[in-house]
């Protein structure tokens, strides 16, 4: 007796959701308010901010994977164990790369590669959604989350190093007749707490822009 | 459900396997970051000295330019020479050495607590017609190492360039001292007077201009980087004491 299994499409509109619904709706940064420590460290300068975004990526895609693989092994009981071995594995792999391919910037980003793994968004992905379905969404889900992330963590880094250090990618912006005219870079943005106010600012333009975001009461 | 067993076993093996990845990784990713590691340092020694140099070429520009490296003792003999890739003199290569280690031993010798002598290193660079020589420095800021590069010119007084870097001083604050702004102010300052005494270079807080320092033996410190300055004055007056004899010797 033949079963007809109907495939599900490998973009079927459910996975697109699952790859597209993290950048704006259920953003892991302003919507879940996860992952907030390394926005605040990394995003002073926009290259530390790339690479710690692809590198979120790589971790989150590569351990949604690997645990949506194994969900029907791995016993319960030790299930946080697990996936926190999973992650730091994979943490301790992309640092090791970085050290031997970037390494200028893997000096700028030090700790906070090695932060990943307790980067919440990670571990929230895994428990949400890896554990409960097939490894195909769940790539998706991981590559989604990570690049939610990261789009936060590239626009916070975008102001910053434009307005305090006037350059983007290292590349100088500001011309010199501004500098000339009085104009100075605002050491406040390099500190940490800016990175905070542009975040709120983000998630104050995303629920303007998108009502249902707000709470009701 | 799954017994106890097999949580034992599912663990045992994970680690098992994680281990051996993990180490598999190391080793075939080592040799691009140790060679990383000694790029940066050449990259360093050649950026005081104001040599240019790309990640990819820095070795070649450091074989060509550095002539000469020296390692000297307390006493201000040398005692490693090595030129055109073998020694003349000695064993010891001064690029080997971890200048931070000499200086932990020479403040235990200081307290009595060693009988080892420090040894310091020193690069002879050739640049057009210019000697150059150019004196590794490593000292502590505000969170962590700071440390650096010094080049003189052929008259063991006057400093060509400077660079310098850290491990985590505050961005903004600390951490200019490896940004041109701070670095710039070095070409043309004396180590010695007139006089040939040692005076170093102070980093000073609230400006040269505003302070009895003499302004060829002065630099001004970071506003807001205090400790990193006192630090980056203290590492360069530590590092070059250990050369004034061998300095003096050379002037004589």
């Amino acid at each position: 007796m033949k079963v007809d299994k109907v495939r599900e499409p490998l973009f079927s509109a459910r996975n697109r959701k699952l790859l597209t619904a993290p950048l704006n709706k259920d953003n892991p940064i302003t919507i879940q308010v996860l992952g907030i420590c390394s926005a605040l460290a990394v995003t002073a300068k926009l290259e530390p901010a790339f690479v710690m975004a692809v590198s979120v990526v790589a971790v989150v895609a590569a351990s949604n994977l690997i645990v949506s693989l194994l969900r029907n092994t791995i016993p319960p009981r030790i299930r946080i164990i697990v996936e926190l071995v999973i992650i730091a594995s994979l943490v301790i792999l992309v640092d090791q790369i970085l050290k031997a391919y970037v390494y200028d910037v893997s000096k700028q980003l030090s700790v906070f590669v090695g932060l990943i793994i307790t980067n919440c968004i990670v571990m929230g992905r895994l428990e949400a959604f890896a554990m409960q379905n097939k490894p195909w969404p769940s790539l998706l889900d991981g590559i989604g989350n990570g690049v939610g992330y990261g789009i936060i963590l590239i626009v916070v880094a975008f102001f910053r190093e434009l307005f305090g250090s006037g350059t983007l990618y290292g590349v100088t912006i500001i011309p010199a007749s501004f500098y000339e005219a009085g104009y100075a870079n605002n050491g406040f943005m390099i500190l940490p707490p800016m990175a905070l106010i542009i975040v709120g600012i983000i998630i104050w333009v995303q629920r303007a822009k998108n009502p249902d975001l707000v709470d009701k009461s | 459900m799954f017994s106890n067993s097999y949580i034992f076993k599912y663990a045992g093996i994970m680690v098992i396997l994680v281990a051996a990845i993990l180490s598999a990784a190391a080793l075939l990713l080592q040799p691009a970051q140790q060679r990383n590691v000694k790029v940066e340092k050449i990259q360093d020694i050649l950026k005081s000295a104001n040599i240019e140099s790309t990640t990819a070429n820095a070795e070649k520009v450091y074989d060509e330019h550095i002539v000469r490296e020296i390692v000297i003792n307390q006493e201000g003999e040398e005692i490693g020479v090595y030129e055109d890739g073998q020694f003349t003199k000695g064993d010891i290569r001064a690029f080997e050495i971890d200048l931070r280690g000499q200086l932990k031993i020479k403040q235990q010798a200081i307290q009595g607590k060693t009988n080892l002598k420090p040894v310091f290193p020193l690069f002879v660079a050739v640049v057009g017609t210019d000697t150059l020589y150019i004196i590794p420095l490593e000292g502590t800021g505000l969170w962590g190492p700071v440390w650096g590069n010094m080049a003189l010119k052929s008259d063991l007084k006057t400093i060509e360039g400077v660079t310098f870097d850290h491990k985590g001083e505050t961005p903004g604050l600390g951490a200019e001292i490896s940004l041109p702004v701070f670095e710039d102010q070095f070409p043309g300052k004396q180590i010695l007077s007139d006089e040939g005494e040692f005076t170093s270079i102070l980093v000073v807080k609230g400006g040269v201009a505003n302070s009895n320092i003499d302004p060829a033996h002065g630099v001004d410190a970071i506003s807001g980087g205090t400790i990193t300055s006192d630090g980056v004055s203290n590492m360069i007056q530590n590092n070059l004491s250990n050369y004034i004899t061998y300095i003096k010797n050379r002037r004589k």
